[in-house]
């Protein structure tokens, strides 16, 4: 992981002067000028973001500034009123197959975990390569049980969500996610629903896909997760993108006011 | 209780023909019923306003009413239909609001992020209802559907009226010969007191099995 995040890192340097233009095309994730509202709220302004292949994007910013609608209007789950989200080089469709193809594409971890409550964690895990991906049951069941393995809850596979931790059931959702075979991940306030104890766990298994190259966009608390996978820390106020860097940099000297408080009230000292 | 045996084999029948008008129209108005549900919760406006519709009519308007207008105002319409199955599907369409109704409360009862799961894996609208929505919906409601049925059964009497042979109409044909009122009547209304407890009972043990723990 030391070489690629440092390289990565260097590139991620090279890039927060904003040459995101000439890398369009590029991007795994590109948003350009975006802008929503909720009615009178303008909630992301003018956002601009490239996140490259194997790329680790962590998000922070104070509650409200518009980082789960960020990540939400990633794969449509929230529309935008201007600008342009790319998925690998292809526009957000509107509502319909081509969006839902295109969502397939993209893993998505909640909050709150949403596992489907009424169906066992294997089937959560294979509900959507059979009938997304019109994966064989049997194929999907085989590799829903590699990733359960993986996420270290295999012994869970028969169980219904409910009978789960809150530690497994985020194991299980980041699993069934990545039983997509998705292009990129994106994680919104992955651990902030759990019990102090059962962080790690999560952030765990979030380091080793990091480790492993997927592209991720996180959302997230965990300072120090974003020191460790994190190839470039974006810090959103009042939605805007107001300052990103390397976690290095952005920890060690930030270059704005907000940032400066922002991490004076998260950081313990 | 001479009446009851010597009449066992006709009471039987109509029993039958009561059971069966449940059965039939039982599953008939789940089915109808769930699809209402889902007209009545999809993104398009007219099938909203069509399942809307639908459900108000229904409900505004008294079974006995749609029986009297499906047998006899149907046929001078020129739709001809063998009485019985006239009125299964009368029963069929009625109940199938009630269940409706008790779906889509049900329906409000699935969190909003199941189906935002659903969709952010890719799953269509259709599927994201068919998988997701709609079995945890069915699993919230089994009682207020098993109530449903319950009616559906009591409510088979009334097909006696439009001339449907069946238990409430029997029973009232076999009084008019003995003139026995209180054991024939009583008799009857223990068979169908057994129907509800039947119907009460499966309900109670399907909720069980099927609950969701959250
Ligand atoms: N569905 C919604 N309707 C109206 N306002 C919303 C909705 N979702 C979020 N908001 C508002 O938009 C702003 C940004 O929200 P959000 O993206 O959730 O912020 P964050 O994730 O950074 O805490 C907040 O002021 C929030 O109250
Ligand atoms: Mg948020």
């Amino acid at each position: 992981m030391g070489t690629r995040a440092t390289d990565e890192a260097t590139d991620a340097t090279q890039e927060r002067d904003h040459t995101a233009a000439a890398r369009t095309g590029t991007a795994m994730v590109g948003l350009e000028s975006v802008n929503k509202h909720f009615g009178d709220l303008h909630v992301l302004k003018d956002i601009s973001l490239e996140v490259q292949p194997r790329e680790v994007v962590v998000v922070v910013g104070p509650s409200g500034s518009g980082k789960s609608t960020l990540c939400r209007a990633i794969n449509r789950l929230e529309t935008i009123d201007s600008g342009e989200i790319r998925i690998d080089g292809k526009k957000l469709p509107e509502e319909g197959a081509a969006l839902a193809d295109l969502r397939a594409d993209v893993g998505m971890v909640f909050q709150s975990f949403n596992l489907f409550a009424h169906r066992t964690v294997l089937d959560n895990l294979t509900l959507a390569p059979t009938r997304v991906r019109k994966t064989k049951r049997a194929v999907a069941e085989a590799e829903a049980m590699a990733l359960l393995d993986r996420v270290g809850i295999a012994g869970k596979a028969h169980h219904l969500p409910a009978q789960l931790s809150g530690g497994q059931q985020q194991r299980a959702a980041i699993a069934r996610a990545l039983a997509m075979h998705p292009k990129v991940m994106l994680f919104d306030e992955p651990t902030s629903a759990l019990d102090p104890e059962m962080v790690g766990e999560v952030l765990e298994v979030m380091v080793s896909l990091a480790s492993e190259g997927m592209t991720m966009i996180v959302v997230t608390h965990e300072m120090g997760f974003a020191r460790r996978a994190a190839d470039r820390v974006v810090f959103m106020d009042a939605g805007q993108i107001v300052e990103q860097n390397t976690p290095a940099e952005f920890f060690d000297s930030p270059q704005t006011e907000r940032a400066r408080s922002f991490l004076a009230s998260v950081l313990p000292h | 209780m001479n009446i009851l045996s010597e009449n066992l084999g006709l009471l039987l029948q109509a029993l039958g023909t009561t059971v069966m008008m449940t059965v039939v129209a039982g599953i008939g108005s789940l089915i109808l019923g769930v699809l209402v549900t889902v007209a009545r919760v999809s993104p398009i406006p007219i099938l909203r306003a069509a399942a809307f519709c639908y459900v108000q009519f229904f409900i505004n308007v008294p079974l006995l009413a749609l029986l009297l207008l499906a047998v006899f105002a149907l046929p001078d319409a020129g739709l001809i239909m063998p009485l019985t199955p006239t009125a299964i599907i009368v029963l069929t369409v009625y109940e199938a609001a009630y269940v409706a109704e008790a779906v889509r409360s049900g329906v409000n009862t699935v969190a909003v992020g199941q189906v935002e799961a659903g969709r952010a894996l890719g799953l269509s609208l259709g599927q994201s209802m068919r998988l997701v929505v709609i079995p945890q919906a069915l699993r919230a409601v089994v009682q207020p559907l098993g109530n449903v049925m319950i009616a559906l059964a009591m409510n088979t009497a009334l097909a006696a009226v439009v001339g449907v042979v069946e238990l409430t109409s029997r029973v009232n044909k076999v009084n008019l010969v003995y003139a026995q009122p209180i054991e024939i009547f009583t008799a009857a209304g223990l068979v169908y007191m057994a129907i509800a407890l039947a119907i009460g009972l499966a309900a109670g043990r399907v909720e069980r099995k099927v609950a969701i723990v959250r």
